[in-house]
């Protein structure tokens, strides 16, 4: 793999409203998120709260639930929502030809 | 077939080549010949023996609506009248850069200044046994309409692949010309690029009204055939039997001539905004290229793309800048529109009108005060004036509450204050559809007490059935009584005005059978729930159609996701069921095998009398279980809203005191009862005397054995509220007790909320009703039981076993492995 981005897989293997991890080695995984509508993000599989497996979680709208306690992380920009606080770090994703691709640099940032 | 100008070879301007003559492509020449009629000399090659045709309107054609003849866009005397040669059915085979030409499949080789390729898209092919058998064919030509109006003429099935727009058209066709059709379509919803899971599962559910059957979620495994197609065969081994396999699963840009001919390619062929490819002398326009990062399918684009391409070929650019689609169309008569952004996300706001009877749902997506997005079924009208505000990005702050009911309401001058606008209506003025309410009954209903929602849907039924005129009846109560509006029941979370119990009563009153319809018929607020309501309509979707519905495992907690329980470092811990507490060596082995293979730090005695294995790793669930499945032990549910588990004592086997065969109970009636699942967790205890060691008094169902029979207890709870059980009555017998059992967990399945164990549930309701029900009422008894049973022959189907096979293997292994060391080297 080279480049600015790293191929993961097809769009089609994550199901929708559904999640899969990447296996940064050394690192904590990236939880990959497909969401009803078919749009895809990335997030450090780690809740702000209590470091919950967001990959884990009920996917709705555009947002995860914690499977700890619930709290409602946003997809989009790793914000917690409603009253919680705290961020996840964002991994930027692009789709190409049904190929997912997650940026190589925040990859290597979440396995420092 | 070749259309010649008048004098070719003595045209001393420059030479435009066009290769493909399809929308783009004339298009572009149109634009091109408006600017300036005179600057080039044009010849087009086209790949098919026709003059340019709308490929939109293939669909009509299909159908029957139109005649080929009808679709034409330029005809014969266009070409001529515009000196424009047309080389059509002899499509270029190669480009040479070098030299500047470019050379037909048959040999003709053409000199060209400038070079417009638009050879469009092409079908993608999915690469499963049999697709090239004779009867399978794409949606993409008049040849293809050709093939399918003669398959149709024979009469017989056809199976459409793909449920997108291209698919849905092509089975519209073929069913008006009268064949059996099945859509298979790979993802969950229909359409699901242009449409949201709700409008989806509207359109599904028209189609199959009109016929045809539509078949979701189906993956398609190969296309069988002897010399020619007989049938599609899915994943699952469903056959299907077909004359006819029409595969509209996507287009992909047609770049191969660019690519062998060294131009830049992505996804697409790369374009500037001029439509110049990284090549000065190459242009190139439509699906085929790729603009800014971006590919395009529809038509609207392509409009934009050949005006730009025209004013850069005429020296005075303006540049294109990429495309806002919105996508309006009819399927089988029926509107959809969907414009921009609909995913949703950060910061975007959600207002959604469902208006079930008329089969109506909107959608609008504002972000910032603007609208992002737009989803409209069965009423399209305002999709325009949508898509305006969408391009222009027009602040609509002071449309907001009103934006959903359309531009007429909206900006028509009307009250803007929703509440001063119920004020307005007349006394006679109907508020609730469903069920003939007017303004002025529900006003006087408030008048004589009805000071809630609740109270209103109690006495008058206004709001009562599909909750659309929620928010009229809410403005009413302010209406009437300022401040001194009480609050309702729960609602089951924000999404919904309605209780768990509505719900459910709805659910099995007007046969819901999905969660996307469920969430349609009740007017959901939100497009796909949220964590809270999702889990519980699953289950009571579950539990009132056992057999029948198809469990949405996206709805599931994670535990019950992957049959584990998640501890708070991410691994899992793993409880396999031990029947009625007992173990023997071969499990008590196995166990401790896993534990030693999988390094497990940790295993635990439960309260339960269970053995629980901590730390396993999520993708190492399946092997463990397919270890513990090989010493005979399914899973013990220790982590849903199921049976848990059944504890007991030793009994009148081996205690001096027992009464009677208290572990052999406990054993049957765990036999009976694993695997279902409930509002909540479930514990059971068998205790073989009143000693009770096996703390039957604060379970869910406890049975204490005595000389005489069987104390049957209910209600227990040894949590953070200790709740002893209420005695629910004494029966002479082993069988009785199970046959109660079963009753009781069956009346609870069915009418405690999700989430509520038994005794918040009983000190609800009143352990008198329960004991109506369960204790007096033998018919109804036997009834509940029968139905626990029947339920229960579809659960019992040990979910690890499944997964240990390979079931749902995504949700354990990751998707990709990152060595950044690796990466490094």
């Amino acid at each position: 793999m080279t480049g600015d981005w790293l191929d993961i897989g097809w769009v089609d293997e994550i199901p929708v409203r559904g999640t899969r991890t990447v296996q940064v080695a050394g690192g904590d995984d990236i939880a990959v998120f497909r969401t009803a509508e078919g749009k895809v993000f990335a997030l450090l599989d780690r809740c702000p709260h209590k470091h919950g497996r967001l990959s884990q979680g009920i996917v709705h709208g555009g947002a995860v639930a914690c499977p700890l306690h619930n709290w409602r992380i946003s997809l989009s920009t790793g914000e917690a929502l409603g009253d919680d606080k705290g961020c996840t770090p964002t991994v930027p994703v692009k789709i190409d030809a049904g190929r997912v691709l997650i940026c190589r640099a925040s990859t290597l940032k979440a396995a420092a | 077939m070749e259309y010649r100008p008048l004098k070719p070879e003595t045209d001393t301007r420059a030479h435009l080549v066009v290769i493909g003559n399809g929308m783009a492509g004339c298009r572009a020449v149109e634009e091109l010949l408006a600017r300036d009629a005179d600057r080039y000399r044009v010849t087009i090659f086209g790949a098919e023996p026709r003059v340019n045709y709308n490929r939109i309107m293939l669909s009509p054609v299909l159908a029957g609506e139109k005649s080929f003849d009808d679709i034409v866009i330029n005809d014969a005397d266009w070409y001529a009248a515009n000196g424009i040669a047309l080389v059509a059915g002899d499509p270029v085979a190669a480009i040479d850069r070098a030299a500047k030409t470019v050379t037909t499949r048959s040999g003709t080789t053409k000199t060209y200044d400038r070079l417009l390729i638009a050879t469009g898209s092409d079908p993608f092919i999915i690469p499963v046994p049999g697709k090239d058998l004779p009867g399978v064919i794409a949606f993409r030509d008049m040849d293809d309409v050709d093939t399918m109006l003669a398959a149709a003429d024979a009469g017989g099935d056809a199976v459409v692949i793909g449920g997108g727009l291209l698919g849905l058209e092509a089975a519209h066709g073929l069913s008006l010309r009268g064949m059996k059709v099945t859509v298979i379509h790979l993802m969950p919803t229909l359409m699901e690029r242009q449409l949201d899971e709700a409008a989806g599962w509207l359109l599904k559910q028209a189609l199959e009204a009109r016929g045809q059957t539509i078949l979701t979620g189906a993956d398609t495994a190969e296309i069988v055939g002897n010399g020619k197609v007989e049938g599609v065969k899915l994943k699952d081994g469903t056959l299907i039997p077909a004359s006819l396999v029409v595969m509209a699963v996507g287009i992909r840009p047609s770049v191969a001539l660019a690519r062998d001919a060294g131009l830049a390619v992505g996804r697409g062929i790369q374009v500037d905004d001029h439509m110049v490819t990284s090549d000065p002398h190459v242009l190139a326009v439509g699906e085929c290229v790729e603009h800014d990062g971006q590919v395009y399918g529809l038509v609207a684009p392509l409009w934009d793309m050949c005006r730009s391409l025209a004013d850069g070929l005429v020296e005075t650019p303006t540049g294109y800048r990429g495309s806002v689609t919105s996508t309006k169309l009819k399927v089988s008569g029926i509107d959809v529109f969907s414009a921009g952004d609909f995913s949703g996300g950060d910061g975007c706001e959600d207002i959604v009108l469902r208006d079930a009877s008329r089969g109506v749902y909107k959608r609008v997506i504002v972000k910032d005060d603007r609208i992002v997005g737009a989803v409209l079924y069965g009423d399209t009208a305002d999709g325009g004036w949508y898509f305006d505000l969408l391009k222009k990005q027009e602040d609509v702050s002071d449309l907001r509450d009103l934006l959903i009911f359309g531009q007429a309401f909206a900006s028509g001058g009307g009250a803007a204050d929703p509440k001063a606008a119920v004020a307005a209506l007349s006394d006679d003025a109907e508020i609730c559809g469903c069920n003939g309410v007017t303004k002025g009954q529900v006003v006087s209903c408030i008048a004589k007490g009805a000071h809630s929602l609740d109270a209103v849907r109690g006495t008058c039924k206004a709001s009562a059935s599909c909750g659309s005129c929620t928010g009229l009846v809410e403005n009413l109560l302010a209406l009437t009584l300022g401040d001194e509006v009480q609050a309702g029941p729960k609602t089951m979370c924000k999404c919904t005005s309605f209780g768990h119990d509505d719900v459910r009563r709805e659910i099995v009153a007007q046969d819901m059978k999905s969660i996307p319809e469920v969430m349609q018929k009740l007017h959901w607020t939100t497009p796909d729930g949220c964590s809270s309501c999702r889990p519980a309509l699953n289950y009571y979707l579950l539990c009132a159609l056992p057999g029948d519905y198809v469990d949405d495992q996206q709805s599931r907690f994670v535990n019950e996701r992957l049959h584990a329980n998640i501890q708070k470092d991410g691994t899992y811990s793993v409880v396999p069921r031990m029947w009625g507490g007992l173990t023997n060596p071969t499990e008590l082995r196995a166990i401790a095998d896993v534990v030693e293979k999988y390094d497990a730090p940790m295993v635990k005695v439960t309260g339960g009398q269970r053995l629980d294995i901590f730390g396993i790793k999520k993708e190492d669930l399946p092997a463990v279980w397919a270890d513990l499945n090989a010493a005979g032990m399914v899973s013990g549910h220790a982590y849903g809203k199921a049976l848990r588990t059944v504890k007991t004592c030793v009994g009148s086997e081996w205690c001096r005191f027992g009464t009677q065969d208290s572990t052999g109970l406990g054993v049957k009636i765990e036999r009976m009862s694993w695997g279902s699942w409930m509002p909540h967790k479930f514990k059971i205890a068998v205790s073989g005397c009143p000693r009770n060691c096996a703390e039957a008094t604060i379970k869910d169902f406890g049975i204490v054995c005595v000389d005489s029979g069987y104390e049957l207890h209910v209600g227990g709870n040894g949590g953070i509220h200790v709740r002893v059980t209420d005695l629910l009555c004494k029966v002479a017998t082993e069988q009785e007790a199970m046959d109660y059992c079963a009753a009781f967990i069956q009346l609870y399945r069915e009418e405690a909320r999700y989430l509520e164990r038994t005794a918040p549930w009983i000190e609800r309701v009143g352990v008198e009703q329960i004991k109506a029900r369960i204790v007096d009422d033998a018919a109804g008894r036997e009834a509940l039981r029968a139905r626990f049973l029947y339920a229960q022959s579809f659960s019992q189907d040990d979910p690890w076993a499944q997964r240990a096979e390979g079931a749902e293997r995504e949700h354990h292994a990751p998707m990709a492995r990152f060595t950044p060391q690796e990466e490094m080297a």
